[in-house]
């Protein structure tokens, strides 16, 4: 008998992605995709969608109706249907429900939570790189990153209730790709970027074909060598600063003061152009890297996106920005070529001195 | 409404808004004719000029500079996990210490040949100064001297990290915060980590210490080498105490600035920005005979007995060294 997968989430964009390649699996008999509303694609036909709001204990219901034995839980996320509170509801709470209902649930062999590297906070006085198994100095005070903490939490109280079932919990840096509805992308959208005076923040990236091919291989069974039981961070190789992203899109930014950037952060969310909250304003201004040599060492999965190539496809994506990087190239290879001296290239090193 | 406001307020009309976006989306057609302009400048009368003021070979330094400029303009350059911008370090900031430590401080570097070709190495050293120009300087003389030109990444108090600029700037040269976790990734990535366990203590001793070194720390550093298996190079600068000769310490602007201290000395406050600026003492940086930590078993960083007899080691060396440079030193100046 094959596996019985629900996924949580569906109606965003990867938990859709997810769901339609997890059913392509062999090994995998039905995948049941749950959310509050419908996926705005349509899911192939292998997968039976079902209505279900997290927070109510129907899922339970679901759960013991199709004999799940696979649990993929997506639906935790920085934004969502209805406001904050709503979304805070349905990370926490919902997890909540979803893991009582998996208590119960006799069948259930193996449990897949999605996290998210901001469990680690931004702050100056931490480590430069995160292992899974440092502690941040202070948690998270608020919004979704202490969301994701305490769906962690609750997670680890589950894997202790039922030692039977195989938890893995995976901290996704920021996933971008051609398509992303992630607060990050959003912010990347807007014509001129607002930063932090004086902070040049280290980001990461994750592409989400990595994401779908990181969740596909911790919902199936490990292959030989290695494990997918535990905690994993997952991003791409690599660091950009926010500077050279900015460069990247060809997008001017504007630093402005701490304070007043939170003002004109109210403002951005109040017009709705994109979703910044306290804690992106703190990532955009200390940055946060994460280590994944386990993900590469123990999980077995290298991503085939580097942090700065899933950017380039990210950016691909965008329309063209106020300072085109193609232009501007243009403009110094003309200067350079009427020196009279052979194009510089990219590979090109500064010589010794 | 002031004169000055006025004037403020006349100045900005001068520049309406409205022409700003040509600040930010040259169109193809300006962005063509401003460099069809400097090229037909420069092939004609200016290049002439050129030639005559910058020297022969100047077009060669300007097609640098232009690559230089497209890589940075583009974002197209790396940096590391840490955030650090090699090619902005070498291009820029080791540019413009280098006529400090070269023509201000004069550095006499010695022993650069007890730091290894490649693999990690963590060099300690002794603090001083007011402002940590000491360490700086380091950082210019390791990769100056160095034969492979390796880069110092050092380890900096959290304060630097909070600060704005400061910051920024201090992870782009590739420095990062003194913490055991930092310090072992970097070892294990074969770095060249630079520490200066003192801390505060040396830095803001007063004037009439300098020279004594303050206490190790907790020895923090010498477990990070011992697990990293990478060997302690003991590293003695003299010259920098006199910078900035420290007599007094304003302790509560301190406080209330969250500093360490607010130092006093002969020149600052009193000069004003004039005050900031360090006496132009000769300096001497004399790295020691490498202590290797590779004999010990990984497990060793959490025996503290042997933790505190290296440290105790380390910085017995430092001290011997420094009182023989002291010895040989003809002058503070000279």
């Amino acid at each position: 008998m094959g596996k019985v997968v629900l996924v949580t989430g569906v109606a965003r964009h990867l938990g859709a992605r997810f769901a339609a390649e997890i059913a392509g699996q062999p090994g995998v008999d039905r995948v049941v995709a749950v959310d509050v509303q419908p996926p705005a694609a349509e899911l192939p036909p292998g997968v039976h969608f079902g209505l279900v709001d997290l927070r109510r204990p129907a899922i339970a219901r679901v759960i013991a109706e199709h004999d799940i034995d696979t649990v993929v839980h997506l639906n935790v996320s920085a934004t969502g249907h209805g406001g904050r509170a709503a979304v805070k509801e349905t990370n926490v709470i919902g997890t909540m429900q979803l893991l009582g209902a998996c208590q119960k649930a006799p069948g259930l062999r193996r449990l897949v939570v999605k996290s998210t590297t901001a469990v680690y906070g931004s702050a100056p006085r931490d480590p430069a790189v995160f292992g899974e198994r440092m502690q941040p100095k202070d948690l998270p005070a608020g919004g979704f990153a202490k969301d994701a903490a305490e769906v962690e939490g609750y997670v680890r109280g589950f894997a202790r209730r039922r030692p039977d079932v195989a938890v893995s919990v995976l901290r996704f840096a920021n996933i971008v790709g051609p398509t992303g509805d992630t607060p990050l992308s959003a912010y990347f959208a807007l014509p001129l970027l607002p930063t932090v005076l004086g902070y040049d923040p280290r980001l990461q990236f994750v592409h989400e074909d990595d994401a779908v091919e990181v969740l596909r291989l911790a919902a199936l069974d490990p292959r030989p060598g290695t494990t997918n039981i535990g905690t994993f961070n997952v991003a791409g190789d690599g660091v950009l600063l926010l500077s050279q992203c900015a460069r990247r899109l060809g997008r001017p930014t504007v630093p402005l003061l701490r304070p007043a950037l939170g003002l004109v952060a109210g403002l951005v969310r109040q017009t709705r152009l994109a979703d910044m909250s306290q804690e992106q304003i703190q990532l955009l201004t200390h940055g946060r890297v994460v280590a994944t040599g386990q993900l590469r060492e123990t999980f077995g999965y290298t991503p085939r996106y580097t942090t700065p190539e899933a950017f380039a496809d990210f950016a691909a994506a965008q329309p063209a920005g106020l300072l085109p990087p193609e232009r501007l190239t243009a403009v110094t290879d003309r200067l350079a070529a009427l020196l009279g001296e052979p194009r510089p290239t990219h590979t090109e090193e500064p010589g010794p001195r | 409404m002031t004169a000055a406001s006025k004037q403020a307020a006349g100045a900005a009309k001068v520049i309406p808004i409205e022409s700003a976006p040509s600040w930010h989306g040259p169109t193809p057609g300006l962005a063509d004719r401003i460099a069809d302009a400097v090229g037909g400048a420069l092939a004609g009368q200016l290049g002439a000029t050129a030639t005559r003021v910058f020297g022969k070979g100047w077009e060669a330094k300007a097609a640098n500079g232009l690559g230089f400029l497209r890589r940075r303009i583009t974002g197209d350059y790396e940096v590391d996990d840490f955030g650090f911008d090699e090619e902005l370090t070498e291009e820029v900031f080791l540019s413009l210490l280098r006529p400090m430590a070269e023509k201000y401080f004069r550095i006499d570097v010695r022993g650069i040949e007890n730091i290894p070709a490649e693999g990690g190495v963590l060099i300690v050293a002794n603090h001083s100064g007011t402002v940590p120009l000491d360490a700086l300087m380091t950082q210019v003389a390791i990769h100056d001297h160095h034969p492979h030109r390796r880069h110092l990444r050092m380890l900096a108090a959290d304060l630097v990290f909070v600060l704005p600029v400061v910051g920024e700037v201090a992870r782009k040269a590739g420095h990062t915060l003194a913490c055991n976790e930092d310090a072992q990734a970097l070892l294990e990535r074969g770095e060249v980590v630079g520490v200066w366990p003192e801390g505060f203590k040396g830095i803001g001793k007063p004037f009439a210490e300098r020279y004594k070194l303050q206490r190790f720390g907790r020895g923090g550093f010498v477990a990070s080498a011992l697990r990293a298996g990478v060997p302690i190079v003991p590293c003695s600068i003299v010259g920098a105490e006199e910078t900035y000769p420290m007599i007094g310490n304003f302790k509560t602007l301190a406080r209330l600035l969250g500093l360490p201290y607010v130092p006093i000395t002969p020149t600052f406050p009193w000069l004003g920005p004039l005050g900031a600026v360090p006496l132009p003492t000769k300096w001497t940086i004399q790295f020691g005979e490498p202590i290797p930590t590779d004999s010990y078993a990984p497990e060793a960083a959490d025996d503290p007995m042997l933790v505190f007899n290296l440290t105790d080691q380390v910085r017995e060396t430092i001290q011997h060294t420094l009182y023989k440079l002291l010895v040989q030193r003809r002058s503070v100046f000279f």
